[in-house]
């Protein structure tokens, strides 16, 4: 019988489909882990309504189980309390930034409708690591994403905005 | 979060017999909005005036197609006859469509396009923020995931009507002129059909006087920023919400629902 403690291990293993550098326990997209006798229990929580990742992840769970036999699997969607980047884990912040990809600077949710063209949050460039860096579009390659380029070292990189 | 103004407190909700069909016509009429400018903003994909804004309204369509999406699901699921969110996106016709005029104007030029969706981004931002905080758990739980984007969406095209209005001689005509066609679509969407005056009645969806009142706040504060004048005067047209819809909905809808018209049930 599987144990609770068991499915978060292998949950660990499952890694966002676009960047794949952070698993979904990285990514704080996995709300709950429940086990009632055979039956588990996996509720997610989208990070963006759109994200097309969403899907995949949800098959990618369900064949990790099933590569340990485990067959009676429920994955349920939750949508509140909705996603924030502050769930993202210290871990998973280091490694996007070895991967090339500017991990959120919390505290800085943009949107509001005051800050019409308002300063650029300071984002860190991962390749050089100078803060003299400008955003270039507010929407990035995925819904999760801004797209930056560093006045440094001149690299365009992505940034994951803080989303809260 | 970003909010503007004070949370109204949550409207003490009072269901009669006829709210859960009342709650699944307008949660449809929420998604059908969604969709139809998804769609649009879908098809300036590869043809954006520059690869950055061809992004922006890519990934604006996306989330809008998802907050749609979780619409179709819960009215799916309000309706109770086995339909799937497939079957209301793609089995319905123009006529039971319930999307308010102005989303399906087609989107002109990239002025055209930019003032659709700073008509809509003020009601649609403002909206979701009252939505979040009724008495429908999972409008509220839909609400509070889609206001975040919708944040963004605010910003990104109230800051495009700034820039075109006080930019070139060109770019000013363009967007007055857009202003012209469009701002007779703006009163539709606060204005209540029959649907939504009995959900206001029953406490499930707020006011639209202080909406109205939020929304013409920031319009006017990014007019001013924009040296435009605030339209006024304009005749508003009205129709979509229920069913009478302009011609364009129509080819619209013949190319969305193509696939599944004429090969019914096909899936990826």
């Amino acid at each position: 019988m599987p144990t609770e403690e068991h499915i978060w291990q292998l949950l660990e293993d499952v890694s966002d489909p676009e960047v794949p550098v952070l698993s979904i326990l990285d990514l704080g997209i996995v709300r709950a882990v429940r086990v009632e006798g055979e039956q588990v229990h996996v509720t997610i929580t989208p990070t963006y309504s759109g994200c097309p990742a969403m899907n995949t992840i949800a098959t990618e769970i369900r064949l990790r189980l099933l590569a340990e036999g485990i067959t009676k699997l429920q994955i349920h969607n939750q949508l509140s309390p909705a996603w924030t980047t502050d769930w993202m884990s210290a871990a998973g912040r280091q490694k996007l930034e070895e991967y090339g990809i500017a991990p959120p600077v919390d505290g800085t949710a943009t949107g509001h409708l005051l800050n019409l063209f308002g300063a650029d949050t300071a984002v860190r460039c991962p390749l050089c690591k100078s803060e003299h860096t400008h955003l270039v579009s507010q929407f990035g390659s995925t819904a999760c994403k801004a797209h930056y380029q560093c006045d440094d070292c001149l690299e365009p990189f992505d940034y994951f905005k803080c989303h809260a | 979060m970003m909010t503007d103004s004070p949370m109204p407190a949550p409207a003490a909700a009072a269901p009669t017999p006829e709210t859960p069909a009342q709650l699944f016509a307008y949660v449809l009429q929420l998604a059908d909005t969604s969709l139809i400018l998804a769609h649009r903003l879908s098809e300036w994909c590869g043809h954006g005036p520059i690869l950055e804004q061809d992004l922006a309204m890519a990934n604006i369509a996306l989330d809008l197609l998802g907050e749609a999406r979780s619409y179709y699901q819960y009215a799916a699921e309000l309706e109770g006859q086995g339909r799937t969110e497939d079957d209301l996106a793609y089995l319905r016709s123009a006529v039971e469509y319930r999307n308010p005029l102005l989303v399906e104007q087609p989107n002109g030029d990239f002025a055209h396009t930019i003032v659709r969706q700073f008509i809509y981004d003020c009601f649609h931002y403002h909206l979701l923020l009252q939505l979040k905080s009724g008495p429908d758990a999972q409008l509220a739980a839909i609400a509070e995931k889609s206001v975040k984007e919708a944040a963004y969406h605010i910003k990104w095209s109230s800051e495009w009507v700034i820039r075109l209005g006080d930019g070139t001689e060109e770019s000013r005509r363009r967007v007055e002129k857009a202003l012209g066609n469009l701002w007779r679509y703006a009163g539709e969407l606060t204005t209540p059909s029959a649907t939504e005056k009995a959900l206001q009645a029953a406490g499930y969806l707020p006011d639209y006087a202080p909406l109205q009142q939020q929304i013409d706040a920031h319009a006017a504060r990014v007019f001013e920023e924009a040296t435009l004048p605030v339209p006024q005067g304009v005749f508003m047209q009205k129709g979509g919400k229920d069913g009478r819809h302009s011609e364009h909905l129509g080819y619209l809808l013949a190319e969305l629902q193509y696939l599944q018209r004429t090969y019914p049930g096909l899936q990826w």
